[in-house]
């Protein structure tokens, strides 16, 4: 039976803003089809978007749905999922939300390991504000603002959420969309920080001027640079050099969660138990 | 009405009043000097299943505060000028989205880092239009430590009947001043809580930013069967963007008049000795004190003085200054600024000869400077 993307989509606010062929549409529908995997009620579902393209993500979808301000989804969700624990929140950012601007908030999304999945579309270009050099723009490339091609290092998102404490970091294309929806499922049900990064496309804003003029060309990059992890692994160092590995990158089920942990700083202050001291912490520092 | 005597610092007291008056999340980063707004509710809000959390910048603080907000919680942060610098855009999505938080800011020297650990009133303006753009902002001073306590429970009240963030302000002296308070017991706190509007009918007929062209958004809690959209761009009823030329402008307009329209709800000032006064001093915050000191030095003297405090400083209890300033010829502002609330008295009075006594050092002003000034008049 044909999948039911209708209860699940503001079908008045369509068609959306994004170009034709942006991977924006793609990674839309995997989400939603990885919310009915999990079973959730929409009305126990939160998504929390930054500005860029990837900002009108929460407009389109039928969910309680907030558009913040710039590169600040992670500190907002914080207040959101503390006041509600027992509910769901999703972040979407783009790689110039959650990277540059956004930055700090992210890593320390990732260092409290607080239960919210973010959700980094990366397109490694500003593209809503027409080819400013992102974070992950990569070096040579031509952006508006570098036309002479950029010169700024990259950051590895899934490197820096690793880095950062997340205990679930994983990365997929928007190419193989089934691949992404398992992806998004396995973050949903992880009980900590989850970083899913989606690489996609754009091929209007940063594939137009650096030789990717249609999306299909855009996609063979992004698959050009990307392996599954199993088999960036078996590459020797020096071949990993340029590409990124895909999949579960990182996972850990028993790092501990901030709303499990401040429901204890509550017990405390009620009086149900004992301070915390470093004695309860095998990693002090 | 019964009372209740407290001993405690003005910061302590703003802390306190937040959680009576049914505050459940704290968000913030550690600012001098209103951290022990922070360092008091971190203790008392977990006591009763509340959250505080120490976040990783200025600006997080206020954005998780806005989340909670909006999920149906009564929220509060706390900090100083340089905080609310960093945070005035995201007051600005609040003022834009209609999320009431309330945000006690205990004025230091500035601009900048400007002097830390000293007084001022130079936040005055800043509180008046944090972010860009056109909306009314709220705001609260304290003029002693009882305020710091009722002005607090006030703007919660405040923030969800005008659905819209409320500043609270006290200055270092005041957040630092430990003394003997008064405070409305907790029971009429609790008797007076006024909470947010909230829509019970179908969810299909909740348009939550249709309202009339006076009155604030009715947003319902979040998880509860009524899926909305909170954005900072221009929207529509149901709260999605838009660039419709009319949606545009009742918008806007609507943030001004739900407060502008009903500002006899908010307005609140103290005339003290005013009666039979032919010199009004204008003060507030902690220098208010100071100029109620200088009004008995001066009447013992033979000079009939009184002092106009306003409490709702923004918008300001403009009609009530003309009232005075027509009748009274010799008026003079004091205020730890450069004139800040001097431009408003002048603009209330349509009189540009109103005096003042302004200091910028960091020091409080003292009842004999204010004696010495008005014996100038």
């Amino acid at each position: 039976m044909a999948f039911n993307y209708e209860r699940y989509l503001r079908l008045e606010k369509m068609p959306t803003l994004w170009c034709w062929g942006c991977g924006d549409g793609v990674i839309l529908k995997a989400f939603v089809r990885a919310v009915e995997k999990m079973g959730w009620n929409q009305d126990d579902v939160c998504v929390v978007s930054g500005i860029g393209c990837s900002g009108r993500f929460s407009s389109y979808i039928d969910f309680n749905t907030v558009h913040t301000t710039h590169g600040r989804t992670v500190a907002y969700a914080t207040g959101i999922k503390l006041a509600n624990p027992d509910k769901h929140v999703i972040c979407v950012a783009g790689d110039g939300d959650a990277l540059a601007i956004g930055g700090n908030h992210t890593i320390h999304g990732c260092r409290r390991n607080i239960d919210i999945t973010m959700i980094i579309i990366n397109n490694f270009i500003y593209g809503l504000t027409n080819s400013q050099t992102s974070p992950t723009t990569p070096r040579g490339m031509w952006t508006v603002t570098q036309k002479a091609g950029n010169i700024d290092p990259t950051f590895n998102t899934c490197d820096l959420a690793i880095a950062a404490g997340a205990s679930f970091v994983a990365r997929e294309t928007m190419i193989e969309p089934k691949k992404l929806e398992k992806m998004l499922v396995k973050a949903f049900e992880h009980k900590g920080f989850s970083m899913a990064e989606v690489l996609s496309n754009c091929h209007i804003n940063l594939g137009r001027k650096n030789q990717m003029k249609n999306a299909m060309e855009n996609l063979e990059w992004i698959k050009s640079i990307t392996m599954p992890k199993k088999k960036y692994d078996a590459l020797p160092e020096e071949e990993r050099l340029n590409l990124l590995p895909t999949g579960i990158l990182h996972q850990d089920t028993e790092a501990d969660e901030y709303c499990e942990m401040y429901a204890e700083i509550q017990k405390i202050h009620q009086g149900e138990r004992k301070k915390i001291t470093q004695d309860d912490f095998e990693k002090k520092i | 009405m019964a009372t209740r005597e407290v001993i405690s610092t003005g910061n302590e007291l703003a802390a306190i009043a937040a959680v009576d008056a049914g505050c459940m999340f704290f968000g913030g980063y550690p600012l001098t000097p209103s951290s022990e707004v922070m360092h008091v509710i971190s203790d008392l809000l977990p006591k009763k299943g509340g959250v505080a959390i120490q976040m990783e910048d200025e600006i997080a603080g206020i954005c998780c505060v806005i989340g909670a907000a909006m999920s149906g919680k009564r929220a509060l942060t706390a900090t100083s000028g340089p905080g609310m610098s960093l945070k005035a855009e995201n007051l600005g999505l609040a003022q834009m989205a209609e999320v009431p938080l309330v945000c006690v800011n205990v004025m230091r020297g500035g601009p900048s880092t400007g002097l830390p650990t000293r007084v001022s009133q130079g936040d005055i303006l800043q509180s008046k239009n944090p972010s860009h753009g056109d909306y009314k902002s709220i705001t609260l001073c304290a003029g002693s430590l009882a305020e710091c306590y009722t002005e607090t429970v006030r703007a919660f009240n405040i923030a969800d009947r005008f659905m819209q963030p409320v500043i609270v302000l006290l200055d270092e002296t005041l957040g630092h001043m430990h003394g003997k308070a008064e405070l409305p017991t907790l029971e009429d706190v609790e008797a007076g809580i006024v909470p947010r509007k909230r829509f019970d009918g179908p969810a299909d007929e909740y348009f939550p930013y249709q309202c009339e062209h006076d009155e604030p958004a009715v947003l319902n809690p979040m998880f509860e069967g009524y899926r909305y959209h909170f954005t900072g761009l221009h929207h529509d009823k149901n709260g999605f963007p838009t660039e419709e030329i009319e949606t545009c402008r009742k918008l806007i307009q609507r943030l001004e008049d739900k407060v502008e329209l009903h500002k006899d709800e908010i307005e609140s000032y103290e005339e003290f000795m005013m009666d039979d006064a032919d010199v009004m001093i204008v003060a507030y915050g902690s220098v208010s004190l100071a100029a109620k000191e200088a009004i008995r030095h001066l009447r013992a003297d033979g000079i009939h003085a009184g002092l106009f405090r306003p409490i709702t400083i923004w918008p300001s209890p403009a009609e009530k200054i003309k009232e005075h300033t027509d009748r009274i010829k010799k008026v003079l502002v004091v205020e730890l600024n450069i004139g800040q609330f001097h431009s408003e008295v002048q603009r209330a009075a349509a009189r540009l000869d109103i005096d003042g006594l302004f200091k910028v050092n960091g020091r409080p002003i003292s009842p004999y400077e204010i004696v010495n000034k008005v014996k100038e008049l």
